[in-house]
């Protein structure tokens, strides 16, 4: 799988979605699913996925699909 | 008594509420409430669709100064279930930020504030309240059939008060909302911070967000409440390495938090001059029952800690004599003046005085230890708590009958365990039990079993279950 795959993945699997709503509209509580607890999963599972630990700043700047692009980026993972 | 809403007037300059755009004063605050008054008649039924905003502080203080009863209701809640509280309960009036298209028929809009509007229902019901009843909450995890905890003015304001003293609370403490409203810990926070004349930050962000670390910083915080889940999120964001302004204050409540956490926090709050204590409370005593001091987390490891001013804690074995020795565990008991006057199932229950005599059966097994401190270490009922609410078992397996699914339900804190015997569709159930109970989905799995363990005369051991 490649990263964007898994990437991908971790958001349809965590926030219960379709491949379709991955896109720059795909923010913080835009889907009910997306909210703090959802999040905190979203990020164990980024965490897993890539075999990273990141830091509060990123976890709590992480407020869209977007951005956790350029978050990740810090940590090596190029989506 | 002094009264957290009655005695507004007393603050008159000093400021109430103070939200990301806007800061009000306890003046203003009482003009608000006056404004809203006007619109409602008399001790009508008022649903508050709540979230942390001055609209639905407005709407609480109003009912409490007024005499209207009112309901607090979560902002996220299910319409179907919402309906059903609307066709149980008929309330004459919703105080709300939402759009209801089913409304349009039945309900116009009689007043605004700012995002929110006050329905009034046409043709409304004339309810019957009893003399002492103050507010209705929800209990936590209501499911299918809504049951009400009856609150009277004496509840409130006397656990206001304990709390007062458990926690020091003076005008110099700033809180900011990290629960919500509904919820009655949330609701405690609000009340007993009110009584103080405290400045109250109100917000729906989560201590996930960047804003909400923000707001900390620049609007000098000095205190927050949270359930087992917030201080997980909290190890998580490397806690002991946030920059946490002017926090003096922390409490937890809403559920056992894992020792090793309990000792994380004691350590590095108190390396951070910080309070930390934990609580221990349920819907039906109003808020918060005990209290741990803050210099005692670390020598008392996992204790609710000591009954709140006034209140008293008992332990009942099953012989339903009373334990005096230490160490031998039995139900807990807790007797007094923020007890709750009961449940309230239909219209016909707001009539009712008191029912419990201020002595709540908690439902949890506990023990004490020589120095009369408490410890729970079990729960009498088939609940859990899944982030702060109490969840029944029972209950969720009636939904899933209901929605003709044959599984049996078990679990821990925060895990939510479904077993059915039907093989496919078990994300689909996982959902439909998310929905119903408004519980994130991360908290419930669902597995497949070939077949439920029974015993000798078929009754299901739930034992067996949360082995696998």
């Amino acid at each position: 799988m490649t990263n964007k795959e898994k990437y991908d993945q971790v958001f349809i699997e965590s926030f219960s979605i379709t491949a379709d709503q991955l896109n720059e509209n795909l923010v913080y509580q835009s889907v009910q699913q997306w909210d703090s607890i959802g999040h905190m999963g979203m990020v164990a599972a980024l965490e897993e996925a890539f075999d990273i630990m990141m830091e509060t700043d990123d976890i709590i700047d992480f407020g869209s699909y977007n951005k956790g692009v350029e978050l990740l980026a810090k940590y090596n993972v190029v989506i | 008594m002094k009264s957290f809403f009655k005695d507004l007037e007393y603050f008159s300059d000093y400021i109430a509420l103070t939200t990301q755009s806007e800061q009000i004063t306890y003046s203003a605050l009482i003009e608000e409430i006056k404004a809203l008054s006007m619109h409602i008649r008399n001790r009508d039924l008022v649903f508050l669709i709540c979230e942390n905003s001055i609209e639905s502080i407005v709407g609480y203080l109003t009912c409490l100064r007024e005499g209207y009863i009112p309901l607090l209701i979560g902002s996220s809640i299910d319409e179907i279930l919402l309906q059903n509280l609307i066709k149980t309960y008929k309330p004459s009036y919703i105080w709300t930020n939402r759009d209801f298209e089913w409304a349009l028929d039945e309900w116009k809009t009689v007043y605004k504030n700012r995002s929110f509007h006050l329905l009034e229902k046409i043709n409304n019901f004339q309810h019957i309240f009893h003399e002492d009843l103050a507010a209705l909450l929800m209990t936590s995890g209501s499911t299918g059939s809504p049951i009400l905890v009856r609150l009277s003015y004496e509840n409130l304001n006397q656990n206001a008060i304990s709390i007062t003293q458990s926690l020091s609370i003076t005008r110099d403490d700033t809180p900011i909302t990290t629960l919500p409203m509904n919820y009655t810990y949330g609701l405690s926070i609000i009340n007993s911070h009110l009584l103080n004349g405290c400045e109250i930050i109100l917000t729906e962000l989560s201590i996930i967000s960047k804003e909400f670390w923000d707001i900390i910083n620049t609007k000098n915080v000095t205190t927050f409440g949270g359930v087992p889940y917030t201080y997980q999120m909290l190890k998580r964001l490397n806690f002991e390495k946030l920059n946490l302004g002017k926090i003096s204050k922390l409490t937890q409540a809403g559920g056992k938090l894992d020792t090793n956490l309990i000792k994380y926090f004691s350590e590095h709050c108190f390396n951070k001059g910080i309070q930390f204590f934990v609580m221990y409370g349920q819907t039906e005593a109003t808020a918060r029952m005990s209290c741990l001091p803050a210099n005692d987390s670390m020598r008392k490891l996992g204790s609710i800690g000591l009954p709140i001013a006034k209140g008293e804690f008992f332990l009942i074995d099953e012989a339903n004599k009373i334990i005096s020795e230490p160490e031998v565990v039995g139900e807990l008991y807790y007797r007094g003046p923020n007890v709750s006057m009961g449940y309230a199932y239909s219209v016909e229950d707001f009539k009712k005085g008191d029912e419990n005599n201020g002595v709540l059966a908690t439902g949890d097994m506990a023990k004490k230890d020589s120095d009369g401190y408490y410890y729970i270490v079990g729960r009498k009922k088939r609940f859990i708590k899944i982030f702060g609410n109490r969840i029944s078992l029972d209950e969720i397996e009636n939904i899933l009958l209901k929605n003709y699914i044959t599984a049996v339900c078990a679990g821990v804190d925060d895990k939510l365990l479904i077993y059915t015997t039907q093989e496919s569709g078990l994300n689909d159930i996982r959902l439909l039990i998310s929905t119903k109970i408004g519980i994130h989905q991360s908290a419930i799995s669902v597995n497949f079993i070939p077949e439920f363990p029974r015993n000798e005369s078929g009754k299901i051991l739930y034992s067996k279950l949360q082995v696998n």
